[in-house]
């Protein structure tokens, strides 16, 4: 661990100068360009039903990203939400086979969400332990469950109507799931940005102990935030649920790690404190384009996965490289 | 003696017997001595990842590539046994030890040098790799016709009743206990976890630590990524995937404290026999093989729990008497 040293400026820098050299803005570039390579690239990007469908690369996984990235900036992390989405979706799948209808479903994959959720939360919260250890746990845990519920069987049959959360329009090329996650961004940049909520979650981030004795209820702040993962892991688990028709025990296999990486690319400090919706919301556009523009050049989705992991420590090493070149 | 009693390899030990006792209560077979020496070889894999995921825990690190380094390099051998099938089997050992380490060590620098979050680094390295084996080979596998017989037949070879793959694992428990407990290479990792700041001002480079951890890993994933292909004569993509967790897990019911600091090569070697004893015995007693994530998970949970319970700090309270006397 070394310890840094920290110069503070004569004068503050101009708000102008500030945004221009934010992470966000350089995220905003690198998606720019990303769009125009795209489109230079694929005849067939800049299309309105191909961007559409590009869309689906990422808003399931961003929901949960959202509230991710407030546990990550209070300084936890929950391995556990793929895992949720498999649990929560067996628990609709087994409720389509005793003829629950669709708000049932809805209600019971949000249900499973939020109670996966307490059981993160009083696991850190109330017993005080490591979040990443307590979540590798759950996460076997959970998707261990819809294995033994499933085990190599499949749960079809949802209901008509159901399909419309993850293959329905709202208008024209604007899917539902598109909407939802509009929605979704915004509400959590006003909680993290414009409420005491948000600031106290920064706060606990930066230093739980002065959080602490600052008088924010530290535990009961970091339960709601495992809740609201829990919550939006329900969410996607209707929507992915929804679009493929169909629940499998490995439905969302491996999202966990793609959703931290989604965080991480959006600014967000892995060690808590730091980090914003707007650059979240860029992040998972980013993603979005990579795979989507890549898928359209034919190249493997294994490839891109090279390219996501790069992206995601070069964002982090360059700055930190050019930093030290200037000394 | 009541340090000892009290440690978390002997609770270990207690609750293998425990779950060994009741297996053999109705298959007597399964604790016979060559069924259990086959279950140590199926865990051995297991074994010599969570020594190596053990050391970098304990210096506050987390090597979530260590999967995806096995299973590139067991392609990057195959790739070679292909093209040069008569290499002895020594310089096969040798390029895959040493490439791990090379790929470990691409993790060391990035958190060295750059001071890069270990669990961001991993995470990108872990996808990187396991992308450049399709790249490799295009997706194609490398079936076992393709191998060499000696390539294949290393690891299954029977050297005093044991085969070799066993005996890596022992070595490895072996050489790693010698160096956790007997070097200053070893004192330093448990230093670089416990204080970073107090090992820095005592004149060890946390930083260089947590590089040689990662290298160790790198190196035990790359000797397990051979074995593991010739094992199973097949190399693929994604040989091993998700295996990383179990790997995290292993540690942690082993005793490894993921704040770092804490932990012990017996403790990880019966944190993955845990795991390889279940997982081989729950064929046997018939439950569904689809029980044995949840199991996994919740013996994680049971060890984090019991971890915190018995490293919360019993340190001493000097302000005692003062508090009394106002």
């Amino acid at each position: 661990m070394t310890t840094t040293t920290r110069s503070i400026p004569d004068r503050l820098r101009s708000p102008l100068e500030r945004n221009l050299k934010s992470w966000e803005s350089l995220l905003m570039l690198v998606a720019i360009g990303i769009f125009i390579a795209n489109s230079f690239a694929s005849p067939y990007f800049l299309n309105a039903w191909n961007l559409s469908d590009a869309t689906f690369n990422f808003t399931e996984k961003a929901m949960i990203a959202f509230a991710m990235a407030l546990l990550i900036i209070s300084g936890e992390i929950d391995l556990s939400v793929a895992a949720i989405i498999a649990l929560a979706s067996t628990a609709m799948g087994a409720a389509v086979q005793a003829g629950v209808g669709t708000e049932g479903l809805v209600l019971i994959g949000l249900a499973v969400g939020l109670a996966c959720g307490a059981v993160n939360g009083f696991l850190v919260t109330g017993l005080g332990l490591p979040s990443i250890v307590v979540t590798i746990g759950t996460m076997s845990l959970f998707r261990g469950i819809s294995f033994i519920v499933l085990g190599d069987q499949v749960y079809k049959g949802y209901p008509a109507d159901f399909a419309f959360f993850g293959q329905g329009y709202v208008w024209w090329v604007i899917s539902f799931e598109f909407v939802l996650f509009a929605i979704i961004a915004v509400i959590y940049a006003v909680i993290l940005h414009m409420t005491n909520f948000g600031r106290a979650v920064y706060a606990i981030g930066n230093n739980a102990t002065g959080a602490l004795f600052s008088g924010i209820r530290v535990g009961r702040v970091k339960f709601t935030l495992f809740l609201l993962t829990g919550l939006m892991s329900g969410v996607a688990a209707v929507c992915l649920t929804s679009r493929l028709g169909s629940t499998r025990p490995s439905i969302a296999f491996g999202w966990e790690l793609e959703i931290v990486t989604m965080v991480v690319l959006g600014g967000v400090n892995i060690l808590g404190g730091f980090g914003s919706i707007p650059g979240v919301v860029i992040a998972a556009f980013v993603m979005g384009l990579v795979t989507f523009g890549l898928g359209l050049l034919n190249v493997p989705g294994i490839v891109m996965s090279i390219v996501i992991g790069a992206l995601l420590i070069s964002v982090i090493a360059l700055p930190r490289l050019w930093s030290m070149w200037r000394g | 003696m009541k340090r000892i009693l009290a440690s978390r390899e002997l609770l270990l030990l207690v609750a293998i017997a425990l779950v060994l006792g009741i297996i053999s209560s109705r298959f007597p077979a399964f604790i016979t001595l060559s069924n259990l020496a086959a279950v140590f070889n199926d865990t051995s894999p297991l074994i010599l990842l969570a020594i190596g995921q053990m050391i970098v825990i304990l210096t506050k690190c987390i090597d979530l590539s260590v999967t995806a380094n096995l299973a590139l390099t067991g392609m990057v051998v195959s790739l070679i046994n292909i093209s040069a099938p008569g290499l002895p089997i020594v310089v096969t050992l040798v390029v895959a030890t040493g490439f791990g380490a090379c790929l470990g060590m691409f993790n060391g620098i990035l958190v060295w040098k750059l001071d890069i979050p270990p669990i961001v680094v991993t995470l990108g390295t872990m996808t990187i790799f396991r992308g450049t084996i399709f790249l490799l080979t295009e997706g194609k596998w490398v079936n076992s016709h393709e191998m060499s017989d000696t390539f294949k037949a290393f690891p299954r070879t029977e050297l005093l009743g044991l085969p070799v793959l066993s005996w890596f694992a022992i070595a490895a428990v072996i050489l790693f206990t010698i160096v956790m407990t007997r070097t200053t290479l070893g004192r330093a990792f448990y230093a670089a976890g416990g204080n970073p700041h107090a090992a820095t001002y005592a004149g060890i480079n946390v930083g260089r630590t947590q590089f040689w951890a990662f290298t160790i890993s790198g190196a035990l994933a790359g000797l397990t990524g051979y074995l593991w292909v010739s094992r199973f004569a097949v190399a693929y993509v994604d040989v091993a995937g998700g295996f990383e967790l179990t790997v995290v897990a292993a540690c942690v019911i082993g005793g490894v404290s993921i704040m770092g600091g804490i932990g012990s090569v017996p403790g990880a070697l019966l944190g993955a026999l845990f795991l390889g004893i279940i997982a081989n015995a729950l064929p046997v007693v018939n439950i569904s093989p689809f029980w044995q994530m949840a199991i996994s998970g919740g013996a994680i949970i049971i060890a984090v729990v019991l971890n915190a319970q018995a490293n919360r700090t019993k340190g001493r309270i000097i302000l005692k008497r003062a508090e009394h006397a106002t």
